[in-house]
This record gives structure tokens, C-alpha cells and sequence, in this order.
């Protein structure tokens, strides 16, 4: 047997957890084994019954009063107790920060090791290692590893499989258990929340953003950039180079350590093209670069190239939507 | 408050990525190496800490010897002391680290120094094992937070912050216990030119643990297929900006 943890939001499965439910339905399949789910907490229950497409031929409904609210080793002890129970030959996980996180623990309190974020897997003989393909350096780099444990540990990439409906094999079920928890599982349990300022576009939702690296050449030649974006309906982001020189805040940083962003337009402005940064741009469905340096590593990502300084093009590109306009 | 905070050695890898022939590692020949961005700022927030209510930061990596530059960064940055857990070239996986960095703390309580806060990077920049810190607390039975970008600490409870569904999620943990942070937290200093003189001259406490049979086994590394594009040039300098604006109009992003 499988076991996928499945994430949810208000119960609305989360996006990331089909997607581990897609990688998880085809290493059953492989395996002659049936997948099941585990979701935690009552509140999941309106999620249940739409796995039921995804392969998911049982569920399992950790039921406990002290799991209102996320506490990660409370999470990881609900999957520990239902490897005992069902010994399964592999639990998987979505690459969420929480499902990373609840894999963490499991690993931890199990002794196995763990696989975050992988994008292929291929099952072993029974006792034998899985070797699988996990994402190193953000997604840059790909790392072939063989994967040992009685239990393979495991969480899915986001979005490197892409989330496919199956019928289940054979039936569908829904089982609630009480998983034994101790006090000690919910020593860190989310204790409050804060809602995020509303209004404003995020980065990671914007349409387009107009991004600036170290070619800007100071905190005030981010304002051409701030007036391209308001006029596209945009927002400003930046490398991690400039927040680092402090002129601009790390909430604006795109790249593998900060938003990752899928616009319909990135305009990279004076960014030579760190891996790091290209990650986070990956999401992006077309590139305009403008850069003095018609060899700098990110026009291999680009669609479009300017060739030139910033604080000439920009306020070129400024202008030309301002007349476009008027006519 | 004594604080530990452990970082890793990686390669400052630039705009591509090359291997070496044996597909093993990264070919780090023409690179130069720092501290992952997470644990940059793991150290930067130890010794804010420290600074605001005493004690001591020691600064830990599990690495080659060449890592000794690394513990020196953080010693140039305000850390107090630094341990290097040397290895060879092999790579060690998540349970081993997690092991190795264990035993020295508990080694270290025995010798009377016991950590109040223990400091990592959420994820390392080059494996992204998400694990290791979870793994120390679990071998020391301390309470983990993990993604931490604001951190508070007041009468021996941290308060500790991280994005989460729609917004933020609040943590309040006692002191001790062990924090995984992400690069935002704060924003590092650079190191004084004293520091950088006082990092040069300190001692490295030294130790070579023994590398226990990975449970994540690493093959071979390998690079995703590359997709090169060819940009269509749209002119130099102000004169691209008409073609820029009819490419804005195609792909359905020109205000109406």
C-alpha cells in the first residue's frame, strides 16, 4: 500500500497534494498495490470524497479534538500511527512547506530517511531501494539518489507531475481513526494567525512585473521601473543582490529564496541571470530582458532582448505606452 | 542566551551550472564558495540576538576543511566560537548531519555549555533536504519551528512568525528548541574589517566524525534539458521601446 498525506484548505484539496497524488496513483499501479489517503483533522471531511477520482481507493481521517489547528509533529505522529497500523511500503507527501516539514518529523521520529521533492520515482523490489529523481538547487540541478528504509519517505516536486484523474482500483472508502497522540506532539501548534494585508497585487499573482537587478544603479532607479509596472497593471520585483544592498525589501526578491513568479510578461531589467533568480522566473511565459550586455546569462531565457541601460530604456518604454495611448 | 547556529558551505554558481565529468558534483573550479542565503541570515539573527540579550553565538558547519572559510564568515559577522565537523569529499546525507550536530551539542552540555536556541537555514541552498534541523531536534527532544521570518524572544519563549495559508502563522515555543529560518528575516551586516582580523585569528574547535551508510544515496546529478531561447532583438537602447510596445499589444498586457 501507498499512503499520500493530503493537504487541504478550507476543504479544497490543495493543488500541490494532486499533484503527489498523480505521482503516488502511478507508483501504486507499478507496485499492484491499492493508494490511500490520509488527511487530517474532521475539518478535511468536505475534501474526501473528490479523491475518490484521484486514484484514492481508501481514506483515512485522523480524528482528534487537539487538531484544530496545524501542529507539525501532531501531523507526523497521525502518519506514524498508520504506518503501524497498515505498514505501507512507501508514504508520500506534497513538496508543500508543510508537507516537507510533517515528512521531516516522520523521518525523525521513524529513523528513515526522507526525499523532499521529488519528480520521478521508480519503485524498487520489495526491500530493496527506490531510485528516484529529486530537485536540487531549487530546480536548477537534478539529483538521481537511491532511496533506502523499510518506509520510503517521500514528497512530490511541485508542479514537475502534473495532476491526472484515475479511477481508483477497486471501490472507495472512508474510515475515521483516532490516532494515539500525546500532549508532547503539540508543543508547537500554530498559536495565532495574522491575515495578509488585502489590496494590493502580489508578485506571485501579478500579471505582469517588471523586475530590477543590480544594472537599476541605486534605490531611486527603481521609480521608471514603478511607473512601467503601474502602467501595465504590474508590480516591481528585484535579485536578491538588491535587497541585500538594502534598496529594495525582501518581500519584492524573486528567485529560489524568495516569490517565485508566473507572469504573462517579465521585464528583467539590468539582472545579469543567477540560476537562483531564473527559478523563480521559471513560472513566466514571456521574457523581455533589458541589459547593456548582449552576452549576459539571461538572455537565454529571454523572448525579447533590449539592448541598452536601463535608465534609458525604461523610461523609453514609459513613454512609448503613455503615446500609444493617446492615439 | 548561548546560541548554535550551523551553516553549510556551497558554490556561488552564477548564471549556469557545470558538472564535472563523473556527474558527482558541481565543477567548482572557477567558483567561489559562501554560506547558503537561509544560514546567512541564521547567523546574522544569532548574533542580533546575542547582542540584545547577551551570552554567547557559536558558529557549526559539517564539511570539508575548506568550510574553516565559512565558520570564519560567521566569526567575522559577531559568532564567538566555531566548530567544524570535518569530512572528507563524500556527501553526507540529512540523518547523518543531523547525528554528527546532535552528538556535539550533547557533547557540549557535558562540558557545561547548554544551548538555548539552536539556529539553522530552512533548507540548505545545493541539497534542499528540508530536514535536518527537525532531525537535531527530534535526537535532543526540543520543540521545532521551521521557515521562521520573524523571531521574538521574551522570558525564555521564542515567538516565532512564518507565511502559511493566506497569510502568517504564530508559534510560541520555551526556550530551549531549535528554529529554521528563511532569508528575509533580516537583512545581514556586512562584516567589519576588525571582525574579519578577530575571524582570522580565532581558534576552530575540530572534529572528525565517521560517516554512517546513506539512507539518501546520491547517483548522479544531472541538469535539466536546457531551453535556450533565441530573443528577438527589438532594437538598442530608446529605439526598442515602439517595437516593445507592439509585443506588449500581441501578448494581450497593453492597458486599454
Amino acid at each position: 500500500m501507498i499512503v499520500g498525506l493530503v493537504e487541504h484548505d478550507g476543504g479544497v484539496t490543495s493543488e500541490l497534494s494532486l499533484q503527489m497524488l498523480t505521482l503516488g496513483w502511478r507508483l501504486a499501479e507499478r507496485l499492484g498495490v491499492p493508494l490511500t489517503a490520509l488527511v487530517v483533522g474532521a475539518e478535511a471531511r468536505p475534501a474526501v470524497d473528490g479523491l475518490a477520482a484521484h486514484g484514492v481507493s481508501a481514506v483515512h481521517v485522523a480524528v482528534d479534538d487537539r487538531l484544530d489547528e496545524y501542529a507539525p509533529g501532531a501531523w507526523a505522529a497521525c502518519i506514524v500511527d498508520l504506518m503501524g497500523r497498515e505498514r505501507p511500503g512507501a508514504v508520500l507527501a506534497p513538496g508543500s512547506d508543510r508537507g516537507n516539514e510533517v515528512m521531516a518529523h516522520v523521518g525523525a521520529r521513524t529513523g528513515l530517511p526522507m526525499a523532499a521533492n521529488c519528480t520521478e520515482v521508480e519503485p524498487g523490489d520489495l526491500g530493496h531501494p527506490y531510485l528516484l529523481t529529486r530537485v536540487r538547487w531549487g530546480g536548477s540541478l537534478l539529483e538521481e539518489a537511491r532511496l533506502h528504509g523499510d518506509v520510503k519517505l517521500l514528497t512530490a516536486a511541485p508542479h514537475a507531475v502534473k495532476a491526472e484523474e484515475a479511477p481508483a482500483a477497486g471501490g472507495f472508502s472512508v474510515e475515521e481513526f483516532s490516532p494515539a497522540l500525546q500532549d508532547k506532539d503539540f508543543r508547537v501548534k500554530v498559536a495565532r494567525r495574522e491575515e495578509r494585508a488585502a489590496g494590493k497585487v502580489s508578485l506571485s499573482e501579478a500579471r505582469v512585473v517588471v523586475g530590477g537587478g543590480r544594472g537599476v544603479g541605486s534605490p531611486e532607479g527603481f521609480r521608471p521601473l514603478e511607473e512601467l509596472a503601474e502602467l501595465l497593471g504590474g508590480v516591481v520585483g528585484c535579485s536578491r543582490v538588491v535587497t541585500s544592498l538594502g534598496w529594495r525589501p525582501h518581500t519584492d526578491q524573486v528567485g529560489q529564496t524568495g516569490v517565485r513568479i508566473a507572469p504573462d510578461l517579465y521585464v528583467a531589467c539590468g539582472i545579469s541571470g543567477a540560476i537562483q533568480h531564473m527559478v523563480g522566473a521559471k513560472g513566466a511565459k514571456k521574457i523581455l530582458v533589458v541589459n547593456t550586455d548582449p552576452q549576459a546569462p539571461i538572455l537565454a531565457h529571454a523572448d525579447y532582448a533590449i539592448i541598452g541601460d536601463v535608465q534609458e530604456v525604461v523610461p523609453a518604454l514609459v513613454s512609448a505606452i503613455k503615446q500609444a495611448k493617446v492615439r | 542566551m548561548d546560541v548554535l547556529v550551523c551553516v553549510k558551505r556551497v558554490p556561488i554558481t552564477g548564471g549556469r551550472i557545470t558538472l564535472t565529468p563523473d556527474e558527482q558534483d558541481i565543477d567548482t573550479r572557477y567558483l567561489g564558495f559562501t554560506v547558503s542565503p537561509h544560514e546567512e541570515c541564521a547567523v546574522e539573527e544569532a548574533v542580533r540576538l546575542v547582542e540584545a540579550h547577551g551570552g554567547s553565538t557559536t558558529a557549526l558547519t559539517l564539511g570539508p576543511k575548506a568550510a574553516e572559510d565559512q565558520l570564519r564568515d560567521a566569526l567575522a559577522l559577531g559568532a564567538d566560537r566555531a566548530v567544524l565537523l570535518e569530512t572528507d569529499s563524500a556527501e553526507w546525507d540529512a540523518g547523518a548531519t543531523a547525528a554528527a550536530i546532535a552528538q556535539v551539542v550533547r557533547d557540549h552540555g557535558d562540558a557545561g555549555i547548554a544551548y538555548d536556541l539552536l539556529l539553522f537555514g530552512n533548507e540548505s541552498a545545493d541539497a534542499g533536504g528540508y530536514q535536518v534541523g527537525v532531525r537535531v531536534a527530534h535526537a535532543l527532544d526540543l520543540p521545532c519551528v521551521t521557515g521562521v521570518k520573524h523571531l521574538e524572544i521574551l522570558n525564555g519563549t521564542a515567538a516565532a512568525r512564518r507565511e502559511g495559508p493566506g497569510g502568517f502563522e504564530i508559534f510560541e515555543v520555551a526556550l530551549p528548541a531549535v528554529i529554521t529560518v528563511k532569508e528575509g528575516i533580516n537583512l545581514p551586516r556586512y562584516p567589519s574589517i576588525p571582525g574579519r582580523l578577530r575571524a582570522k585569528k580565532a581558534p576552530v574547535e575540530r572534529h572528525r566524525p565517521e560517516r554512517p551508510a546513506p539512507g539518501l544515496e546520491k547517483v548522479r546529478l544531472r541538469l535539466p534539458q536546457a531551453r535556450d531561447k533565441q530573443a528577438e532583438m527589438l532594437g538598442d537602447g530608446a529605439a526598442g521601446a515602439e517595437r516593445a510596445v507592439e509585443v506588449f499589444r500581441q501578448i494581450g498586457v497593453m492597458p486599454p
